[in-house]
């Protein structure tokens, strides 16, 4: 997104930098001015502070948070993209099972949460089956999508070389949905994130498990709201880092043909 | 259908080299009642360029999938190179198909959408890729082998599109309005390259047009058919000498031709009667 115009590289980095040490001067300056009381708003400068004091604490969190986050997102991509090539085989497949892929992605996982935790007893693989199901729909509804979404001329062509099934699927299906996949993988991503945090927040699960959504919670109880503000710029910063990740992974993979990552020419 | 084949066979005759493809009384009803073709007859010999000209939905494009045995007769049938009456693959004869479109993989380079026949034919990698080489310089295209489709223009992806089908050595090259989409400029400059090209290889095409002047320029024969239902109206001998070149386009023969395929259109539009 930062990035529209390829000419305009720098500006395209310079611009959201500014723009954001202008709002947090401004945030410094008016909790200052107005003597906000810090377990209203702390001030950006006492979240930094509060973030190089707790980091013990908060790394622990984080590493809890982003194990569940990355185990969820690649149970979901794997998950997901074998359903998909079930699903993409046969339209019965589809016809019998889609509905209720549908009903698990129109759950909120807030109402199922309780139940798996009930039902799962290991905290954190309770924590990675409520992200997994979060995530997933976006990876199977993109790869089926994709997997359908084949050129009717190219089909032709490769039926009238005599290609196999499998010569089909390799050649010319997984190409062809490897756009829409990397679609999947950068809603996912994202999701699985959210899934984890959501999840963790209904366990509430402290001691060795606890992520960074129990150290918002208990810094919510404690009216500690520097520490909730440093645990939600971490957070943040995360997902922000699992997009620029996704969005490298396609342009790996996409950059050399797909009109999403051509650069236009003027 | 098999006292037809009897009849029909014996009632071909039997010249040098059998006819790549015969049509048989064909037709062609589609699933909703439409008839698409009614029967017909039409030999391609080896070394023709045959043109099936008519206007919109007057059946040529499904006569030519027909012959490229994508779509199946609703009666009467075609025979390939001699062999058994309906099925194509004769061993160790090919025939080809160019579509409309240049319909190449988006996400592989040149080099490797021309070698795409070859690779699912499973041909060892080296030798299919020694084959590349020949055919991409036959279009004109040497050097573009590392381009990705989408670096090209529009002619020069139809020529990839050539070059893809001629890498499999056909013996048979069916073209379905194979420059339809592309500039009067372009399509000139493409058709004076195919018609070199089947000139120098002895190529055997059926060609689809809706051009007049695409017609005469490239054909020995043009099939001219109309529309509801689909029929053959006539056929015309081009008799004028190859190499042709600008020349030809210029010349008396060419607007005479010219002149006698528009009439025969012209009655190929009003001839048909409209099916209620």
């Amino acid at each position: 997104m930062a990035i529209i115009d390829p000419n305009n590289r720098v500006l395209g980095v310079v611009m959201p930098v500014t723009v954001g040490i202008v709002m947090l001067a401004l945030w410094e300056g008016l909790v200052r001015y107005y003597e906000v009381p810090r377990y209203l708003v702390p001030s950006p400068f006492l979240v930094a502070e509060t973030l190089v004091e707790k980091w013990p604490l908060l790394l622990g969190s984080l590493l809890v948070t982003l194990k569940v986050t990355f185990m969820a997102f690649f149970l979901a991509v794997l998950i997901g993209t074998l359903v998909a090539f079930a699903f993409a085989q046969s339209k019965l497949i589809e016809m019998s099972f889609f509905p209720y892929a549908v009903l698990l992605q129109v759950t909120p996982v807030v109402a199922i949460a309780p139940l798996i935790i009930i039902w799962v007893k290991e905290p954190t693989a309770a924590l990675v089956v409520c992200a997994t199901i979060v995530a997933l729909f976006p990876i199977i509804s993109n790869t089926i999508l994709g997997l359908r979404s084949v050129n009717p001329g190219l089909l032709n062509l490769f039926r009238m070389n005599k290609a196999t099934r499998m010569q089909e699927l390799v050649r010319l299906r997984i190409p062809s949905a490897a756009p829409y996949f990397f679609g999947g993988l950068r809603i996912s991503s994202g999701l699985s994130l959210i899934g984890a945090v959501v999840a963790e927040f209904v366990a509430g699960t402290g001691g060795t498990s606890a992520g960074l959504a129990y150290q918002i919670l208990q810094a919510g109880f404690q009216l500690d709201i520097p520490l909730l503000f440093a645990a939600l710029f971490l957070i943040t910063l995360t997902g922000v880092a699992l997009f620029l990740i996704m969005v490298t992974l396609s342009r790996l993979a996409l950059g050399d043909w797909h009109e999403s990552e051509l650069v236009p020419e003027t | 259908m098999t006292a037809q084949l009897m009849r029909l066979s014996d009632l071909e005759p039997r010249t040098a080299g059998p006819p790549p493809v015969e049509v048989l009384a064909a037709t062609k009803m589609f699933g909703n009642g439409v008839r698409a073709l009614e029967p017909i007859d039409l030999t391609i010999e080896e070394g023709e360029f045959v043109t099936l000209l008519g206007p919109s939905g007057c059946g040529k494009s499904t006569l030519l999938k027909m012959i490229a045995d994508l779509i199946t007769p609703t009666s009467g049938g075609l025979r390939w190179w001699g062999g058994d009456y309906g099925h194509v693959g004769e061993p160790g004869k090919k025939l080809v198909f160019v579509f409309q479109d240049a319909t190449l993989m988006p996400w592989a380079r040149v080099r490797a959408n021309v070698r795409l026949p070859l690779d699912l034919a499973g041909v060892p990698r080296a030798e299919a890729d020694a084959r590349v080489d020949p055919a991409l310089a036959l279009v004109g295209l040497g050097g573009f082998d590392h381009c990705y489709p989408r670096q090209l223009s529009g002619g020069m992806q139809m020529r990839v599109s050539i070059a893809r089908a001629l890498v499999t050595e056909p013996n048979l090259l069916l073209m379905d309005e194979p420059f339809g989409a592309l500039d009067e400029i372009t399509r000139n400059k493409l058709d004076q390259d195919l018609l070199d090209l089947w000139f120098a290889k002895k190529l055997t095409v059926v060609f689809v047009t809706h051009s007049i002047y695409e017609a005469v320029f490239l054909s020995t024969r043009v099939v001219v058919m109309a529309a509801r239902p689909g029929r053959v109206l006539r056929e015309v001998r081009i008799d004028a000498p190859y190499p042709r070149d600008d020349a030809f386009r210029v010349s008396q023969a060419f607007a005479a031709y010219a002149r006698e395929l528009q009439v025969l259109l012209a009655e190929a539009s009003t001839a048909g009667t409209p099916q209620p």
